[in-house]
């Protein structure tokens, strides 16, 4: 248990201080801000498209760690090291995900304040959004840990990862996106969604991490 | 303390067998050196031994165990002190901020204690690799080409720091292709028919 409270501190000072935190909140902004260009400058439109600009968004911002998360503990001996020390690869990927959230969710939440400004979002459509994205980004930090175990070491890893990650991040779009205008109904979906990944996660990730050493 | 004991392993990798039914024990204070040729899975019985690759058929059996690998697996950009302090805090056993700098001490490092692991050269980073077994406290040592990027002087000083293990009654394996001297180490040589 120690030990992977220490792997979620490591990843998550590693995460800040190798700017994978500010990168990844840049890209999504950047995104955000591209959808006013590309629909014009109506803020009624936008208002009405803004909560699904800021899902969108935040999809593919959390694609851009994903190269990062498992490759370089791999390479580096650190998973070696963990198994060395009787650890399961699952409870490591399981580290992975909270440390992995921890870097992404709440500074994306913050980040979309930012963006409903930009898109002009009214007060009550940009708490729907919050509440969606603290539901919906755990399971898009499961998703993204066990899509980067799954790739690590591939040649051109990013490419295949956006292949793997965005089909099974759709039904996160939509019930995000959906809760805006759906309810509470959607709201449920989005959480038993992300809930579904956030329990088979780690799984996936641990046998493709185990498989990766063999 | 109990010893490694490898029951009739037999390791494969990509459909090729490396080696069949290989069976040894080596008691505490004891050691083994596995010499070949490259490529004949020298370093596949160390991760075999370290619980890293599953053998096809056989069993290993032991106490807790430290690794040597290629990868040094301390983070670049912390200072080395800081890097090995991360592992020994996971290891078992008291006073690991005591333990990682009698490491450091030992391995003759203590002027780059303060050094981001990043900065240090290819045998410096050997040697950290090398404290942070040290520092580990773990009954068995596997050692896979612990001399690679070596000077003399740090051979040296590896052998004392083996001898010394097996002193307090530690289990050494070694894996290798440049001469250490490990007196009274069993020694096995892989791969006749590769």
């Amino acid at each position: 248990m120690t030990a992977l409270f220490a792997l979620v501190g490591r990843d998550l000072r590693r995460a800040w201080a190798g700017g994978s935190v500010t990168y990844t909140l840049a890209f999504f902004l950047l995104v955000t801000i591209l959808f006013p260009f590309a629909i014009g400058p109506d803020a009624a439109l936008l208002a009405r498209v803004g909560g699904g600009v800021i899902w969108a968004a935040a999809l593919l911002a959390a694609l851009m760690p994903v190269e990062r998360l498992i490759w370089p503990d791999a390479e580096s001996g650190v998973l070696d090291q963990f198994a060395v020390r009787g650890l399961s690869m699952a409870s490591v990927a399981a580290a992975k995900i909270v440390a992995h959230w921890l870097a992404f969710g709440p500074p994306l939440m913050l980040a979309a304040v930012i963006a409903a400004g930009l898109l002009d979002l009214p007060g009550a459509v940009l708490l729907k959004v919050e509440v969606g994205l603290l539901i919906g980004t755990p399971g898009l930090a499961a998703l993204a840990v066990a899509t980067s175990a799954l790739v690590s070491g591939l040649r051109g890893a990013g490419a295949v990862a956006g292949l793997v990650m965005l089909p099974l991040a759709v039904p996160l779009l939509i019930f995000g996106a959906g809760s805006i205008e759906g309810g509470f109904g959607a709201v449920r979906l989005l959480g038993a969604v992300s809930l579904l990944l956030l329990a088979g996660a780690p799984f996936v990730a641990g046998a493709a991490i185990r498989a990766g050493m063999d | 303390m109990t010893a490694l004991i490898f029951n009739g392993v037999t390791c494969a990798r990509g459909g090729r067998v490396l080696f069949e039914n290989l069976s040894f024990a080596v008691a505490p204070g004891g050691a083994l050196i596995v010499t070949g040729p490259n490529g004949v899975g020298k370093s596949s019985l160390i991760r075999v031994a370290a619980g890293l690759l599953r053998p096809v058929a056989g069993s290993v059996e032991g106490p807790a165990r430290a690794l040597l690998a290629e990868a040094s697996a301390l983070d670049m950009e912390l200072r080395l002190a800081r890097a090995l302090r991360f592992w020994a805090t996971l290891d078992d056993g008291d006073d690991p901020h005591g333990r990682v700098s009698r490491a450091i001490e030992a391995t003759q490092l203590s002027p780059l204690a303060d050094v981001p692991v990043r900065l240090l050269s290819t045998g410096q980073r050997r040697r950290a690799a090398l404290a942070r077994v040290v520092a580990s406290a773990a009954p068995v040592w596997l050692l896979d080409e612990p001399a690679n990027g070596l000077d003399d002087a740090s051979v040296g000083t590896l052998e004392t720091l083996i001898a010394g293990h097996r002193a307090g009654g530690g289990i050494v394996l070694i894996a290798t292709h440049l001469p250490i001297d490990v007196p009274g180490a069993q020694s096995i040589v892989l791969g006749g028919a590769a």
